[in-house]
């Protein structure tokens, strides 16, 4: 999905006035949503350098209204005179943030490997298992996307329990897993309609296996919008909080539960909270505006024909 | 929905005639498959006879079941293989998402409708015990998850606003504007961060009553008491708010990927014929528009109808349960009364009017389209 000019805009202009009043709304409308969307962001890295005092009074502007403070990345233990130091909180935050690398990185190759093989062999050959046809083993997959997490979050908890799954990294990579299926299928089998059948029977006719002819043909050419489906996957997964909260507890608790845990018994420390959720969004914010064409590329797979 | 399986480009299944394979491999194939399928139910009959008391040998926990269905997955594949050839190979591509699936999806719900139906209490020393649709009458009078589902109701329609300013986003980068890609980035930003995340440093920052600059602002406009959190009725705007400033990103990308691939000859066939910007708008984008439309909204849809994880770090349901979500509220009838029987039951309820709807949905959705096309 490539993103082209547009200029048609252009062309509707009536009288220079017109156009400026057009030009200011638009940039006007552009500079409010763009305010709309980056505030919270500043708002919380600010405050993860705030004092107490800075937070209750409203400061907003770092240097002209309040001094910054290493003091929430302290209490994280990430600040420059604490980093060397040894810091349990530091300790939990690392194992939680590797526990969200893992079971995000870890579900999403899954999801990719056996769907984009499903994707594959849905859109190349007929199936018919029993009485269900290819449309009907599609859709099948695809309305697990309506199903709620919280329909199987109670079962899940007691099997899991019973299998020994339970706040295990295993048993969330499988849960992330299923959740992010029907949409890595989506995505694949919009990328290998797109790919002439023609490739792979000539590599057939070359002497390739079927399985050859996917791995050394049809993979390289789809290789983007695995990246893509990857990609998305990741960010669904990175971002879960209802499975995680309901089945982890001390060994697998992901990001997204510590720092929905953090009320103390004196309330609120916003300045660490701050920090914490600063550390929570960065590696996915970097993902964002590094990857962001990909994300594009998976989010419009399918959407427009 | 944009839901196209090609069926033009599919080989035909029987390129390969299945008498090539040799009869040994053929049997070999078979008594494979078979004998996964004996070990992986005796694993599965001496579990349960072991849980139930009858024998003494088994193991402590269920998950060697879980590894024996593992190695039948593996067995049915090879054994396709073996039995049939390449139309065996190709069941190899579906295989393991389908088995997957199944185990994953299929066992949990149907075990899911067996717990809803008995009284499991996590917290009681009882267990568990049948009481048939006792927690289907409770929840019928129930008022809470009444109040829930007609919270879902709201939520959903809160959808439609969504679309019409993501769909004036998609316009505005759409335009002929400089640095596009620098207010795309920024666009999406909201959509990439941890609604966990995002709900703390907003709902419970920004929109602080004493010193959040949400409420200064409010206060400034001439809002006295800006607590955005304690009136049932703001409270549930601000879930609103909240949950569309994440989610508009994704509605706007799918609209202006719609816009880029519409074409530009009938814009100016329009301009030429003399329409104003407004005419061309509701008479030629729009309804080129409508089946991107339809399919951002109804994923949209979709996606607010799992919506749990802002209600219960920003407000945990309140005030008195007035922004509960489904969700939401099944999530705290397990974590505060550990009721996982009715909470089962409602999650159940809730997954069948689910699916009634969304069918429904695209159904109406499908008859909307068409009529347009």
């Amino acid at each position: 999905m490539s993103i082209q000019t547009t200029d048609y805009a252009a062309s509707e202009i009536r009288s220079p006035a017109s156009f400026l009043a057009n030009r200011v709304f638009i940039y006007g409308a552009l500079v409010f949503w763009a305010f709309i969307c980056l505030f919270p962001i500043y708002w919380t890295i600010t405050t993860s350098f705030k004092t107490a005092v800075d937070v209750t009074q409203g400061h907003l502007i770092p240097f002209v209204d309040f001094k910054p403070d290493w003091k929430g990345w302290r209490s994280l233990g990430l600040s420059p005179d604490s980093i060397f130091q040894t810091s349990t909180v530091r300790e939990e935050f690392l194992k939680r943030f590797m526990n969200s690398v893992i079971t995000s990185v870890g579900a999403s190759s899954l999801a990719i490997i056996i769907g984009s093989l499903a994707a594959y062999g849905l859109t190349r050959y007929r199936y018919h298992f029993a009485w269900f046809k290819n449309e009907d083993i599609s859709f099948f997959f695809l309305s697990q996307l309506i199903l709620p997490p919280v329909v199987l979050a109670l079962p899940f908890l007691v099997l899991y329990r019973e299998v020994g799954l339970l706040d295990t990294r295993i048993g969330l990579i499988l849960l992330y897993t299923l959740m992010v299926l029907p949409i890595v299928i989506w995505i694949m089998r919009d990328q290998f309609n797109s790919i002439p059948v023609e490739l792979e029977e000539a590599a057939l006719v070359d002497g390739l296996s079927i399985w050859g002819a996917f791995f050394r043909i049809v993979m390289p050419i789809a290789l983007p919008g695995m990246v893509a489906a990857f990609i998305l996957a990741m960010v669904l997964c990175w971002n879960e909080y209802f499975f995680a909260a309901l089945l982890t507890s001390t060994d697998a608790k992901t990001i997204p539960v510590m720092v929905a845990s953090q009320t103390g018994s004196q309330g609120i420390n916003w300045w660490s909270m701050a920090a914490l959720a600063t550390a929570a969004i960065t590696p996915l914010a970097v993902i964002g505006i590094a990857l962001e064409r990909y994300l594009i590329m998976g989010m419009t797979a399918g959407a427009v024909k | 929905m944009a839901d196209q399986t090609s069926t033009t480009n599919a080989w035909p299944a029987n390129s390969v005639p299945t008498d090539l394979i040799p009869p040994g491999r053929k049997r070999l194939g078979w008594a494979l498959m078979a004998a996964a399928t004996l070990g992986l139910l005796a694993t599965i009959l001496v579990q349960i006879l072991y849980k139930s008391e009858v024998d003494t040998i088994g193991f402590e926990t269920w998950r060697p079941v879980v590894y024996a269905y593992i190695l039948w997955g593996v067995a049915l594949g090879v054994g396709q293989v073996l039995t049939r050839g390449e139309d065996g190979q190709r069941a190899l591509f579906l295989l393991p998402a389908l088995l997957f699936t199944i185990a994953m999806v299929i066992f949990p719900t149907l075990f899911g409708f067996y717990i809803a139906l008995t009284d499991w209490n996590l917290s009681s020393f009882s267990g568990r015990k049948f009481n048939g649709l006792d927690n289907f009458w409770q929840m019928l009078g129930d008022p809470y998850y009444r109040n829930a589902l007609f919270n879902m109701v709201l939520y959903v329609l809160a959808v439609f606003v969504e679309y019409v300013i993501a769909f004036g986003l998609a316009l505005l980068l759409n335009a002929q504007i400089r640095a596009r890609k620098f207010f795309r980035v920024v666009f999406l930003m909201p959509l990439m961060l941890s609604p966990v995340a995002v709900s703390w440093m907003i709902g419970k920052s920004l929109m602080e009553y004493r010193f959040g600059p949400a409420a200064t602002l409010a206060r400034h406009l001439g809002w006295e008491n800006p607590a955005f959190f304690s009136n049932p009725i703001t409270a549930r705007i601000s879930i609103m708010v909240l949950d569309a400033w994440t989610f508009i990103p994704f509605m706007m990308i799918m609209l202006l990927a719609g816009l880029q691939a519409m074409s530009r000859e009938v814009l100016e066939a329009a301009r030429v014929d003399g329409a104003t910007p407004w005419q061309t708008f509701w008479q030629v984008t729009f309804p080129l528009m409508l089946p991107v439309s339809v399919t951002a909204v109804i994923l949209r849809i979709i996606f607010k109808l799992k919506l749990a994880d802002i209600i219960i770090t920003v407000t945990s349901g309140g005030p008195g349960g007035a922004t509960d979500s489904v969700s939401s509220f099944i999530y705290r009838e397990y974590r505060d009364r550990s009721n996982v029987g009715y909470g089962t039951m409602l999650a159940m309820a809730y997954l069948i009017i689910i699916v009634v709807f969304v069918t429904w949905l695209l159904k109406f959705a499908s008859r909307f389209v068409r009529n347009v096309n």
